[in-house]
């Protein structure tokens, strides 16, 4: 019998759609397989057995009355906890919001739910999105597949970690400076990020709103371009949401599929293709460019220069909106509240709530923040930070008259060893050196496995320009075509 | 404090005061500023939010229209400029009545900018300059539990509602003004004033500062002539037009007394105290706030185009101002007698009375006879006394009719006044109306000659005058429910006079 | 040269409500001290006359037509309350009047 926690979405979409296998059995499948390794994995926060099994009945029923499905309907999904689940917890990783139970389902949720997947529950992460191992999550860390005492990445590492372990064929994930592409690079799995405004924002919880992105996770490019499509588009709740149909993504990534590169000009950016960079990485990388060359890309240099600034204006951008975003957090209208002894002050139960609640890499970005926003400081961090963006962005649409897309490895390194940046908070912040530039331009970005090194997982960086996420997808499907997927040793 | 205060007058002849207004106003759309809930005035707590307005996590705000189109109509009413280009900001700062601990407000880019107000201070015209005029959301309601008077100072809890939280409140803010002189407490008033009618002819709010929908912070400081502009303070929790005037006197004279005593004038907040009339410091920060504002992220910036400005323009009502003087016109008001109904507050009153009827003559008489003087026995503003404008022009055309004689109006006023129903249900339910049944009234007639017959022969005799007091006994027997016309001449016309 | 004090480091965390102890101010200082020197390489970079981005969308006007549409109940608004009371949230007495706005 085939383990259906093997499948990719597409097959299992059609073995449901042909009556071959049920939703519930497809659901059951998961949940048996959650079970019996994320007590070692720790991808999920919460596991929403009954919530996922009502669904898969739901879509079984759908589909015995002779409704047409739709192309991920029964296929089960994980949830990055960041976003909101009606009655369902949601915490953001951080002790904050232990317990909190959304009155209202995020916009990406909702449409999860009607596009008839099934979600198995909610994944862990950084606290509140902020790092790059999953270590900073106040529920313990996630461990990669790949090898149990490493990082699967972050923050979205419990999303890429339960695919890594076969938990879920699809996840969401969100990602402000890397926290989709990141993961999926260190697990071996696609991770994209849209287009800023291609997919919804509303019911995900803000880090940093200027830069925050959700999107697909998934095992294969074409399940991750099924799942953008299921997902993303116009939603009138999100102010910054683009009033455009999703470019077409599912077609690309079959056109990529074909292994045909011909015409298609790609840039490797020269500030990201050496320095900083493993060496194992590097060589990864460069074995993969001549993959894409092999296949008909013509292949570039690009420089973008002020790509080395990007990681110190992300670091003044993404805290001082957090400064900001996470004021709400005062243990007033819900989650945490401490030291509320009769006596004390809302003041001081707000400060107290507010330190026992957040973990010290949140507190650190949280004063970072307010230190950049300060009269007599915003000039020099904030709007200075904010004029880095502008050139950064100029370096993209120059970049995008020469080439199609922007190649680059999509993390310096391959997993590393759970403790081994934590103590250095700026070591760990260099992980998404190479992710940062497109959070800041607002393009899409994707990570798909282009190799190992030293048995651990290495991911290609496709970026593209703004509302041209299908041209990623086609790269990506046809460098999976070359390079094929990578399988983790068993658990 | 017990110093004694000097004299106004004297005060006003050394100093010359230096003001300036920002006001609140609440804008009566249906929806929040940034949300779909409904933004009617009172309600059961938290009854009126979403997870927008509750500032739950991951929840995002999108903005008004109808909120946007009514501060660029503010704007464009008070002359300023609107902005082709602007953002709104995150004001940050920690409060238990602020949903998401930072507001989104304008800060340097707001929508309306550089624009006046002319208003008339005892016939003259005194132009007052608008510095901005910009948008943002209101905070909910915190309810001050375990005190003593329900204020905050030694309550031991407090209680959020946040029905009000998100209501869009636009913020206008004045030039300093200048040259004012002793009358700077009337034109503090007299520009909120005509601020509150613009608003309300511009159809955007009903600016009710009883309610809170129009609320006002006044700025005073003074200087000797010839000197710099003195050290400001900013009175907040002004909320009625005779506290804005209030406010501004009683903070000139404790500054003067301030000033000369050699004292400094420090840069404070301070609180209007609605009983005493004077105002008190508020609580001094250990530093100056900061608020770190920030362009907000989560909105994408306006840019209203010259055509859609161009067609709020269009759309704009005639300037009260502007309408006031037609009104004089229509009515056939001397400056003087327009000036009193100014001063009563009574224009837009007898314009609905007008409206739903009335001659203006009759409207006037009754909104500034015996209503102004309830009003001011009361104490309150005329437009709450209890009578509508359609009720006084109801009571109007029974009087026109002959249903009711003069002191029969003011009876049935008292009970619309006293919240019994319409004129004609209070004229019918007590039994008010006019006898006008000749047969009634003839046996009454009668019957007063009757008894009075050496009044009836002075009357026969061609002493006319004497029938006053046949009239007089008549309308005893009718209890007054008789008009006095009608029986006079029935009287005359039965004792062949 | 340090980038921040500790005083300063204790004035933030004031202004962000958290009430740090001690010894997290000491870590906090030299971890914020290390990461504004790297932030501060922004300032290399000649932008005098380059404006600023504050948003990547190249979006205007995105307005709601204003019209009611449902909300919570009282009793959705108030099921992660840490306290309430009579259909409100309760908190602890607030020092601080001076209210903004």
């Amino acid at each position: 019998m085939t383990d259906l926690t093997k499948l990719t979405a597409v097959e299992i979409a059609g073995l449901v759609a042909g009556g071959e296998t049920s939703a519930v059995e497809v659901t059951q499948a998961h949940l048996d397989r959650i079970a019996a390794v994320d007590d070692r994995v720790h991808a999920f926060l919460h596991v929403d057995t009954e919530g996922a099994l009502a669904a898969a009945r739901a879509v079984d029923e759908r589909r015995a009355a002779g409704e047409e499905l739709g192309p991920l309907a029964g296929v089960p999904v994980a949830v990055k906890d960041v976003l909101t689940t009606k009655g369902v917890p949601t915490t953001v990783g951080s002790k904050i919001l232990e317990g909190w139970r959304p009155p209202y389902d995020s916009t990406i949720v909702q449409r999860l739910r009607a596009a008839g997947t099934v979600m198995l529950g909610k994944t862990n992460m950084d606290e509140f999105a902020m790092g790059s191992s999953t270590e900073y999550s106040a529920y313990g860390p996630t461990r990669n597949p790949w090898d149990l005492d490493r990082i699967p990445g972050g923050s979205g590492g419990g999303s890429s970690a339960a695919l890594a372990a076969y938990e879920a064929p699809l996840a969401i994930g969100s990602d402000t400076g890397g926290s989709i592409r990141q993961p999926g690079a260190v697990t071996g799995t696609v991770g994209a990020k849209p287009t800023y405004g291609g997919t919804s924002r509303y019911g995900l919880v803000a880090f940093s709103s200027s830069l925050d992105t959700p999107g697909p996770c998934a095992r294969t490019v074409l399940d991750a371009a099924l799942l953008h499509a299921a997902i993303g588009g116009h939603d009138p709740r999100d102010s910054t949401s683009i009033p455009a149909p999703v470019p077409d993504v599912v077609a690309a990534a079959k056109l990529g599929a074909t292994g045909d590169l011909t015409g298609v000009r790609l840039g490797v950016v020269t500030e990201f293709s050496g320095e900083g960079a493993e060496p194992g990485v590097v060589a990864a990388f460069r074995e993969s460019v001549d993959a894409l060359a092999k296949l008909g890309a013509e292949i570039v240099e690009v420089s973008c220069p002020h790509f080395r600034y990007a990681l110190p204006a992300y670091y003044l951008i993404a805290p001082s909106e957090c400064s900001s975003n996470l004021a709400r957090f005062d243990g007033v209208r819900f989650g945490l509240r401490e030291g509320d002894d009769g006596n004390r002050s809302l003041e001081e139960v707000m400060s107290l709530t507010r330190d026992a609640g957040f973990g010290p890499e949140v507190k650190r970005r949280i004063m970072l923040g307010t230190y950049a926003l300060s009269s007599g400081y915003y000039d020099a961090y904030y709007g200075q930070a904010q004029k880095v963006r502008t050139l950064i962005t100029r370096d993209f649409t120059a970049a995008f008259e020469r080439v199609d897309a922007l190649i680059s490895p999509t993390t310096p390194f391959v997993a590393f060893p759970i403790g081994a940046r934590t103590s250095d908070p700026y070591q760990m912040y260099l992980a998404d050196l190479f992710t940062i530039p497109t959070n800041l331009y607002g393009g899409p970005g994707i990570s798909v496995p282009c190799g190992l090194s030293e048995g651990l997982p290495v991911g290609l960086q496709v970026m593209a320009p703004t509302m041209a996420d299908d041209r990623m997808y086609r790269v990506a499907a046809a460098l999976e075509s070359a390079v094929g997927t990578f399988t983790p040793p068993a658990l | 404090m017990t110093t004694t205060l000097p004299a106004y007058d004297e005060v006003v002849a050394r100093y010359e005061p230096v003001i300036g207004l920002e006001t609140h106003v609440e804008l009566g759309t249906n929806t929040k500023m940034f949300c779909g809930c409904p933004t009617d005035f009172g309600g059961e707590p938290n009854t009126r939010v979403c997870p927008v307005c509750l500032g739950l996590p991951g929840s995002l705000p999108v903005a008004n229209k109808a909120a946007i189109e009514a501060t660029i109509r503010i704007g464009l009413a008070l002359n300023c400029s609107i902005a082709d280009w602007c953002r709104f900001a995150r004001k940050n700062y920690f409060y238990p009545d602020m949903p998401k601990n930072y507001q989104i407000s304008q800060y340097d880019e707001p929508l309306c900018v550089d624009g006046y107000l002319d208003v008339e201070v005892n016939g003259e015209l005194v132009r007052i300059g608008v510095e901005r005029v910009h948008l943002e959301e209101d905070t909910g309601k915190t309810l001050h539990v375990g005190g003593a008077t329900g204020r905050i100072h030694g309550a031991t809890e407090s209680l959020v509602d946040y029905n009000r939280a998100g209501i869009p409140l636009v913020e206008i803010v004045t030039k300093p003004v200048p040259g004012t002189g002793a009358l700077a407490p009337e034109v503090a008033r007299a520009y909120v004033a005509e601020l509150r009618d613009v608003i309300r002819s511009l159809g955007v709010s009903d600016v009710r500062m009883e309610e809170g929908s129009l609320r006002c912070d006044v700025n005073t400081s003074l200087n000797l002539p010839g000197e710099e502009w003195g050290t400001r303070t900013e009175t907040k929790n002004v909320n009625s037009l005779r506290s804005v005037e209030r406010a501004v006197r009683s903070e000139i004279l404790r500054q003067a007394s301030v000033l000369d005593g050699g004292g400094r004038i420090t840069q404070e907040t301070r609180h209007f105290q609605e009983d005493t009339g004077d105002t008190r410091p508020g609580r001094s920060k250990e530093t100056a706030t900061d608020y770190r504002y920030f362009p907000e992220p989560d909105l994408v910036p306006l840019a209203p185009d010259a055509a859609w400005v161009a067609e709020l323009k269009a759309a704009l009502p005639e300037l009260p101002r502007l309408h006031r003087r037609r009104l004089q016109a229509d009515w056939g008001l001397s400056d003087a007698d327009m000036q009193s109904v100014l001063n009563a507050g009574a224009v837009e009153l007898i314009e609905a009375t007008v409206a739903a009827g009335a001659t203006p003559a009759a409207a006037r008489k009754w909104w500034l006879g015996e209503l102004s003087r309830r009003a001011n026995e009361a104490g309150i503003e005329l437009a709450d006394v209890g009578a509508t404008p359609g009720q006084v022009a109801e009571l109007q055309s029974l009087v026109d009719a002959g249903k009711l004689n003069d002191k029969l109006a003011r009876t049935v006023l008292e009970g619309v006044v006293g919240g019994e129903g319409s004129p004609t249900e209070i004229m019918t339910n007590r039994g008010l109306e006019v006898v006008s049944d000749t047969g009634a009234l003839t046996a009454a007639v009668d019957e007063a000659i009757a008894a009075n017959p050496a009044i009836a022969d002075k009357v026969r005799s061609g002493k006319v005058a004497a029938a006053g007091a046949l009239v007089g006994a008549v309308m005893k027997t009718t209890r007054g429910q008789a008009d006095a016309k009608t029986v006079r001449d029935l009287i005359l016309e039965r004792l062949g006079a | 040269m340090a980038a921040i004090s500790r005083e300063e480091v204790a004035h933030l965390a004031r202004l962000s409500r958290l009430a740090v102890t001690e010894e997290e101010l000491d870590t906090f200082a030299g971890q914020l001290d290390t990461i504004l020197q790297a932030v501060a390489q922004v300032g290399e970079v000649a932008a005098a006359d380059i404006p600023p981005t504050s948003h990547s969308v190249p979006l205007t006007n995105v307005l709601r037509e204003d019209v009611v549409v449902p909300g919570l109940t009282p009793a959705e608004a108030l099921s992660g309350a840490p306290d309430a009371e009579e259909q409100r949230f309760r908190v602890p007495r607030i020092l601080d009047e001076d209210v903004a706005s």
